[in-house]
């Protein structure tokens, strides 16, 4: 071994690099150690295949979910057999009233589903990340103008403006081209709950921020001469995404049931068109007569969002490792 | 202008707005961080800067380094005024001075590994280089005597001291001729301050930096500068040779906070005992009239609080800003004569 502070340009070895892990590989490790979450992981999986392979899936089955099964149903229109006419031929059953297929409206409904959650939870965690870390980096009369736009947001009644703008807003989004119907209903059902749902991430991630800007390792790159665009996507960007992520595993089951309440209560998707909210508002119709019929849609919901909330769950203990739960048992 | 000065600070302000400012219109108080402050800084010295939390140390370190824009006065740089140079003038005064900073938890960027924060600057600056970074990376770090086999290595892994020597690898990437190290052993364990020191002291000799160096702790001011400047309220009350300055303080200031610095023997501090200062420092915002030091002063009077006592030469190369100094054997002997 050479003496410290001696400079010997053949002494730096490459060959023999000691890997250490990042703070995101290690969380990765706890992560993985999470049983129940890992298995959480899989449903979500599992959900997400599913939906995107729903036509082959139905295909396979010989099932369709608009297809018309007269002969499922009995005189009454329920279905003919118990649980609601589960079978070989409808591995889930049928509908009441109209004999459609019940688990291939569960499979098109998925794909409703998981894209409004998908596409909300991208949009709000973009405009969100944007905002909140150039509001709590660049401080002063910006930040104060985001700040004061998201208290504006939180203040409005969202739920009750989701619905009254439903009507006009549909219709001005099929006048700008959105195909008519259902297209131009989740397109207004996405892009409502991305403007009031942007908020929440840009709170989370200013406050970060405002914590993150004062460390000395943002002075240390300004004192090199590094541009704030340089500090916010390479020193600031990567420390935030532990909370991020959390908040995206967190809202995401959130967008799902909205779209699914809103469907039930007759402004997010309409029939013949699948969607658990449609099929959960069509089954409340019949829960004497067919009960099995309102306990699917809503078995896949809650199974869903809990998958997404364990997920999102472990993934904060595993970037935090210092609120180990399992030691205050 | 003297070509031998590295860094020059020019009756230098920072005031910070502070105080209850209604929705509209100004602050109306202000703290008065770093209030006059002028300092010389010559090439391959250390200027040592002392003086209790609070009393501007940090903002005096970021005003030079123009992390921090000055409220008047002027930075000059190897003979060029940078106090209000900006875009790519400023990057480039930035590669002749960095900055060490003080807490090496917080200085190192925690997603980075060790490779990507030492070669930081270079990409910043738009030097990287595939392959000529790494390689000076690596050099980097075994000036400063870390193994380079860690490159990949992340900040979490590493001790406070190997922590502090990642941020002087940093700070020396690239090849600046002034270093302001701004408490750089104060979150250190008392036993690796020496070896952060010497390795200090030895960069400097290797490298011919100049380096400023601040602290609360005296001892260790004295292990390395060759001139020290005592601070109080944003202002310099003593300024000079650090032989001078340790052996004959000639501020009450300089001598309380010398008294305060603990000894093997305390017999052998002659007599004088520990000097307790009473109070705490007055605010920054509303600093005391005349001479900020004379509510703590035992030797304050009346003239103490009209008058402010200005930097002058005690005849022996050293500043003093008091009506009272300490009769100091030079001065003794300047009037004798």
């Amino acid at each position: 071994m050479s003496t410290f502070a001696e400079l010997d340009h053949d002494d730096v070895v490459i060959a023999t690099e000691i890997v250490g892990k990042s703070p995101r590989e290690l969380a990765w490790m706890r992560f993985r150690k999470d049983k129940v979450a890992m298995f959480a992981v899989a449903v979500i999986a599992t959900y997400v295949v599913v939906a995107l392979f729903a036509p082959v899936i139905c295909a396979l089955l010989g099932i369709s979910p608009t297809r018309l099964d007269g002969a499922a149903l009995n005189d009454y229109g329920l279905p003919n057999g118990p649980f609601g006419n589960i079978s070989f031929e409808h591995l889930l059953g049928v509908e009441p009233g109209t004999g459609r297929d019940i688990l291939a409206r569960l499979l098109y409904g998925a794909r409703v589903s998981l894209m409004v959650g998908f596409i909300a939870t991208f949009l709000t965690t973009t405009i969100g990340v944007v905002l909140g870390v150039v509001a709590g980096y660049k401080r002063g009369r910006i930040d104060a103008v985001i700040s004061r736009m998201t208290d504006l947001t939180l203040a409005f009644p969202s739920f009750l403006l989701i619905i009254a703008l439903t009507r006009p807003f549909t219709q001005r989004l099929e006048a700008i081209g959105v195909p008519e119907g259902n297209p131009a209903r989740l397109t207004y059902i996405v892009l409502v709950l991305s403007l009031f749902g942007w908020v929440y991430v840009a709170r989370v991630v200013r406050g970060q921020t405002l914590s993150l800007r004062e460390r000395e390792f943002v002075e240390a790159a300004r004192s090199c001469g590094a541009s704030n665009s340089h500090i916010i996507f390479k020193e600031l960007l990567p420390n935030l995404w532990a909370p991020v992520i959390v908040i995206v595993s967190l809202s995401l089951p959130g967008y799902v049931s909205t779209e699914a309440t809103l469907s039930f209560l007759g402004l997010g998707m309409i029939a013949p068109a699948a969607s658990w909210g449609v099929m959960l508002g069509d089954s409340v119709k019949y829960y004497r007569s067919d009960p099995t019929y309102l306990f699917i849609p809503g078995i896949a919901l809650i199974v869903l969002v809990l998958a997404f909330n364990i997920v999102g769950d472990a993934v904060r203990d595993a970037l935090d490792p210092k609120g180990d739960r399992q030691n205050l048992l | 202008m003297n070509s031998d000065i590295a860094l020059q600070a020019i009756n230098l302000v920072k005031y910070f707005p502070t105080g209850s400012s209604g929705l509209l219109g100004r602050p109306d108080k202000s703290v008065k961080a770093v209030d006059g402050v002028s300092l010389t800084l010559r090439k391959g010295a250390t200027l040592g800067i002392v003086g209790e939390s609070g009393c501007g140390k940090s903002t005096l370190a970021r005003v030079l380094t123009r992390l921090i824009e000055p409220t008047s006065g002027q930075v000059i740089l190897n003979g060029a005024d940078i106090t209000h140079t900006s875009g790519k003038e400023l990057r480039d005064v930035r590669q002749q001075m960095q900055m060490i900073f003080q807490d090496p938890v917080s200085s190192l960027n925690p997603r980075h590994s060790i490779g990507q924060i030492i070669g930081m600057p270079f990409t910043v600056q738009g030097q990287f280089d595939k392959e000529a970074t790494p390689v000076r990376v690596r050099e980097l770090m075994k000036l400063v005597g870390l193994n380079p086999e860690h490159f990949n290595r992340y900040p979490h892994e590493f001790s406070g001291g190997q922590r502090q020597r990642i941020g002087i690898a940093r700070a020396l990437a690239l090849n600046p001729s002034v270093v302001i190290a701004d408490e750089p052993v104060s979150a250190l364990d008392v036993s690796v301050r020496a070896q952060i020191l010497n390795l200090l002291e030895g960069l400097q000799a290797e490298l011919n930096l100049s380096l400023v160096f601040i602290a609360h702790d005296l001892s260790v001011v004295r292990h390395i500068a060759d001139e020290v400047a005592v601070m109080y309220l944003g202002k310099i009350v003593e300024r000079g040779p650090a032989a001078t300055v340790y052996t004959h303080p000639a501020h009450p200031y300089t001598k309380a906070l010398l008294s305060a610095v603990p000894i093997q023997d305390p017999s052998s501090r002659g007599g004088a005992g520990r000097i307790r200062l009473q109070g705490d420092v007055p605010s920054p915002i509303d600093p005391p009239s005349g001479c900020r030091f004379r509510t703590r002063c035992w030797k304050a009077e009346a003239l103490c609080e009209e008058q402010e006592p200005l930097l002058t030469d005690d005849g022996s190369g050293r500043l003093v800003a008091c009506h009272f100094p300490e009769e100091t054997p030079v001065a003794i002997g300047n009037r004798a004569q």
